[in-house]
């Protein structure tokens, strides 16, 4: 078990996501940087399906009732165990009584805890990720015992992964044309792609907006379907980056579509950073 | 099956199908017959395949190697259709309590569209609607059907809290929250049943392409369906359709 002390600005149980029920309107949810969070899993021998605790930015104070190994990559909030600092991306043995905490935000936005072989909280239609009317609860609380399992040390590696910090401090982002890419204006696909653009205060688990307008002309759709990564064009043309907890189908133009990557760069920016987006065919 | 379709990439993991522009219960069952003939394939690389109303979206567990060879496996599935499979749906009566106590923008539609209020009830209920697709939120039923006279635009703020169960119009829509949500609809009743439970293997008894009908009910009726509807006990009364 461990049992949160303190549950940061929002943490989640997070893992690959929710898929197969779309059709009842249900999102996909599941880490916002599935990269960092199989990197997490990875570096500690887990499946790559181990649910994962999703730290947004400000960490939560954690305190472990059993020994286990644990992993922190993501976002770099100053992790301590018992007051003394630990490493990213590196295997880290924790005692019962042993406690995690988070200070200073330095880079990126969210951090992911895994644990050796996952938290174990109720499987809801055969995922683990907190949303809203899914899961009890969306969020961690104060006073959650999270259920982990007892484990072994490990002895333990000093080595700890180097994640390129691209991923991190890089505006590019990977994007495709979206189903009405070609209704826009030469000009409005020019501003799009040449412009950067910058990262509103409106952000969270369901949607990125930016701050920019794109000045708007094409015509709300019958509504169709979206996914993670979809761009939407709002009538007053506001550009809607939708990320994991994003609704399964929406009515504005979709102008891009965001690959993979990134969206999982996307999710460790925050308000008032920058963006472009690089089209691929 | 004779419309002219587009196949997009969407991203590297999905392909987007569409139908022509416009809301029609033809192309709806177009849709959900190319759904069921992809999804007989078998195919282990596709993820998940989703409709709204006119489109259907097709995720691919890997990237897209080649995406002409998948849309041409996707083409050849359309066109192999005989014509010959009928189209069987359920048709579900939800009871709906229209008292003054849950309707409460009743008097605001009945004023603006010169109509008393028993009329509205009487033309919400009588209409027969095709559920074109399940959005926006877990059991959020998209409706088609709502006659004019009930058309009504949406409120010029969004209350931060509709109740779980309201039953609203929002210009030419009408449809049911299924948990407590903001909204900006116009709400005219509640129903006192589950439209989404995470405990079933199927969390929304509905489906894309079945029929509901609203069944008006008292205040008393709809606590006794509410308690049963909370214990599970409840049976929503439906019946088979074989068009």
């Amino acid at each position: 078990m461990i049992r949160v002390l303190k549950s940061g600005f929002y943490s989640s149980i997070q893992d690959q996501g929710r898929n197969g029920f779309q059709e009842f309107g249900v999102p996909k949810s599941g880490s916002m940087d599935s990269y960092s969070s199989a990197l997490a899993n990875s570096i500690i021998g887990n499946d790559n399906s181990c649910a994962v605790l999703e730290i947004t930015m400000t960490g939560p104070t954690l305190e472990f009732l059993c020994n286990t190994v644990i992993c922190i990559t993501g976002a770099y909030m100053s992790p301590s165990v018992n007051n003394l600092p630990v490493k990213l991306n590196q295997a880290i043995n924790v005692k019962a009584n042993d406690i995690l905490d988070f200070g200073k935000l330095l880079y990126g936005f969210r951090a992911y805890l895994a644990v050796k072989n996952g938290f174990k909280t109720k499987l809801v239609m055969n995922s683990r990720s907190m949303f809203k009317n899914i899961t009890a609860n969306h969020i961690v609380i104060k006073g959650d015992h999270l259920e982990i399992e007892e484990n072994i040390s490990i002895s333990s590696t000093k080595s700890s992964i180097k994640v390129d910090s691209h991923h991190f401090s890089s505006i590019d982002l990977e994007v495709f044309k979206g189903p009405e890419y070609d209704k826009l204006s030469i000009d409005q696909q020019n501003l799009l792609t040449n412009n950067s653009y910058s990262i509103s205060k409106n952000h969270n688990r369901m949607a990125y907006q930016l701050e920019e307008i794109l000045v708007n002309k094409i015509k709300p759709i019958i509504t169709s379907l979206v996914m993670p990564g979809t761009v939407q064009l709002t009538p007053s043309g506001k550009l809607i980056l939708l990320m994991r907890d994003c609704q399964t189908s929406g009515g504005y133009p979709r102008v891009l579509q965001l690959g993979e990557k990134a969206i999982n760069m996307l999710a460790q920016k925050t308000t008032g950073n920058q963006i472009k987006f690089r089209l691929t065919e | 099956m004779s419309f002219k379709l587009s196949y997009k990439a969407f991203g590297k993991h999905a392909i987007l199908v569409e139908w022509p522009n416009t809301v029609d219960e033809k192309i709806l069952n177009d849709v959900l017959l190319f759904k069921k003939l992809i999804l007989e394939t078998n195919n282990k690389l596709i993820l998940y395949i989703n409709n709204a109303y006119n489109s259907l979206l097709i995720n691919y567990d890997l990237s897209i190697n080649n995406i002409y060879d998948e849309i041409l496996a996707l083409k050849t599935i359309y066109t192999s259709q005989n014509g010959l499979i009928k189209h069987t749906f359920r048709h579900w009566k939800i009871p709906v309590c229209y008292d003054a106590k849950f309707g409460i923008d009743l008097d605001d539609i009945s004023c603006k569209n010169n109509l008393t209020i028993t009329d509205i009830i009487n033309l919400h209920s009588q209409t027969i609607y095709t559920i074109y697709f399940i959005g926006f939120l877990p059991g959020f039923l998209y409706l088609g059907g709502l006659d004019k006279r009930l058309h009504f635009s949406r409120k010029s703020s969004p209350r931060l809290q509709v109740k779980k169960g309201a039953v609203g119009i929002g210009e030419m829509q009408t449809g049911i929250y299924p948990n407590q949500s903001p909204g900006g609809w116009n709400i005219i009743g509640n129903s006192p049943i589950n439209f989404f439970d995470v405990s079933k293997a199927k969390p929304c008894f509905a489906s894309s392409g079945d029929k509901i009908q609203f069944v008006p009910i008292s205040i008393e009726a709809y606590q006794s369906i509410k308690d049963k509807a909370d214990t599970g006990l409840y049976q929503i009364e439906n019946s088979l359709v074989h068009d």
